[in-house]
């Protein structure tokens, strides 16, 4: 029910006395990342810039990051963590099939034209 | 009501009716499915986006190089402003998240200051969102479109702390306008049915003028390298580019033309932020509304501010989604 919240985050790593106390760790981790991000975007690193699975490392760090923060904002300031397993599955899990479904065909496409522009007979260097 | 509803005896049974599986509202489930509904609508923008850069890969504008901007400062500052309006969004979705606890316990007033101070926050956003287009629309140093609508930038190179880097110029710091016949099309001067863009300062002509007599400037293709780099001509090709390629002097973005590169790169910044601020000002709207809602106490005789709760999860999707905008425009 919507009065209980669960408070504790990192599978119970971290505690918290009440919602709000919950509401500022959550907070704190978020911006944490979020700092994280920013520092990598200006330095880019150049041991992150080598090629892993067709995107720069940096690239996969950077995405992985947004899905983490993605996930605490749904969990934690929309509450899914409060709602029952079977609401939570409805949205979660439709959202994730077809978005990943989404993407695998657009970027599979968009390759193949960038192959087709790069070894095929199109001119578009002038 | 016995007389015109029959009762069949399963109202407690699980088929009967009158549980909720779910333990939410009907109001809240709906939320919820809008919600992914409109997270499958950006991610088919964002994921057609990255068909555009998966099929421009090798000559996508960096950036970095685009977003350099910091109100009120001079220089080169990637990422930080965007950085502040990622902060000040996942701030307001903080001060959201506290008007929806202090809700549950019903504190009228705690629930009206940050109600108001999420309003405060997301205007802060759409303001910065504001200022952002701004500086993307009227551009930078400005460009050259060959006829095959690529675009060719300018610079030369410095060394700076021992280090030889490429530093862009500005195209009205080289190039002198001339004078030319051509005037503006005006509706009042030509076809009252047609009408046309303002015209750029320089012609190609001025430009490669302007290139012919400063000898350090080159000219930067969209082509990345392989140290990730946008590459640089040599002189020659250079003024060989610009003399037998070049079509229009561009300056800034539009939906036509960007000179930060593929005019793709500018059409997708326009639609996916504008949509993103699009729903960000809406939901300051709706917040505006259950703000006055809550300050005139219409929650508190319901004793029930699960409306805080709806907005409240509009708002941190309008959050979620930015988080994706961010990392797919700015990082990535």
């Amino acid at each position: 029910m919507a009065h209980e919240h669960k408070l504790e985050i990192f599978r119970g790593l971290w505690k918290f006395k009440s919602n709000t106390q919950k509401i500022w760790g959550v907070l704190a981790f978020l911006t944490f990342v979020t700092a994280i991000e920013v520092v990598l975007g200006i330095y880019k690193p150049e041991i992150l810039m080598g090629q892993i699975l067709g995107m720069k490392g940096l690239n996969w760090i950077f995405i992985i990051l947004t899905i983490v923060k993605a996930y605490y904002i749904t969990w934690d300031f929309m509450h899914m963590r409060d709602e029952t397993k079977g609401l939570r599955r409805a949205v979660v899990w439709t959202g994730i099939f077809l978005i990943c479904y989404l993407i695998f065909i657009l970027l599979q496409e968009g390759g193949y034209i960038e192959s087709v522009y790069s070894n095929g007979f199109i001119k578009r260097d002038f | 009501m016995n007389t015109t509803v029959a009762t069949t005896g399963t109202e407690t049974k699980t088929w009967g009716g009158g549980n909720k599986p779910l333990k939410a509202s009907y109001g809240k489930m709906m939320m919820w499915f809008f919600i992914l509904s409109d997270a499958l609508t950006f991610s088919g923008f964002l994921a057609a986006y990255g068909f555009s850069r998966f099929k421009f890969i090798g000559s996508w504008p960096i950036a970095d190089e685009v977003f350099t901007h910091i109100p009120f400062f001079h220089g080169n500052y990637p990422m930080i402003y965007v950085a502040f309006m990622t902060f000040v969004l996942i701030m307001s979705s903080v001060t959201m998240v506290l008007a929806v606890d202090a809700g549950h316990h019903l504190r009228q007033k705690a629930v009206t200051w940050y109600m108001f101070l999420t309003i405060i926050g997301g205007l802060i956003f759409v303001g910065s969102q504001a200022w952002e287009w701004g500086t993307f629309i009227k551009g930078d140093f400005g460009a050259v479109q060959t006829k095959g609508g690529n675009i060719l930038q300018f610079g030369h190179y410095e060394t700076i702390e021992g280090e030889k880097v490429f530093v862009r110029d500005a195209v009205k710091n080289f190039a002198t306008a001339t004078v030319t016949d051509r005037t503006q099309h005006e509706r009042k001067n030509g076809l009252w049915f047609v009408s046309e863009d303002a015209l750029p300062e320089y012609t190609v002509n001025d430009v490669y003028k302007g290139l012919e007599s400063h000898s350090n400037i080159l000219v930067r293709t969209q082509d990345i390298n392989e140290h990730g780099e946008k590459t640089v001509l040599t002189r020659e090709e250079s003024l060989k580019q610009i003399k037998t390629n070049g079509k229009q002097v561009v300056h800034g973005a539009n939906l036509h033309v960007n000179e930060y590169g593929s005019p793709l790169f500018g059409d997708f910044f326009f639609f996916i932020t504008g949509f993103h601020g699009f729903h960000v000002f809406s939901g300051v709207i709706i917040n505006i509304i259950i703000f006055f809602n809550v300050v005139l106490g219409t929650y508190e005789r319901r004793k029930n501010y699960e409306m805080v709760e709806k907005v409240g999860l509009y708002w941190h999707f309008v959050d979620l989604v930015w988080v994706f905008v961010f990392t797919f425009f700015y990082l990535v």
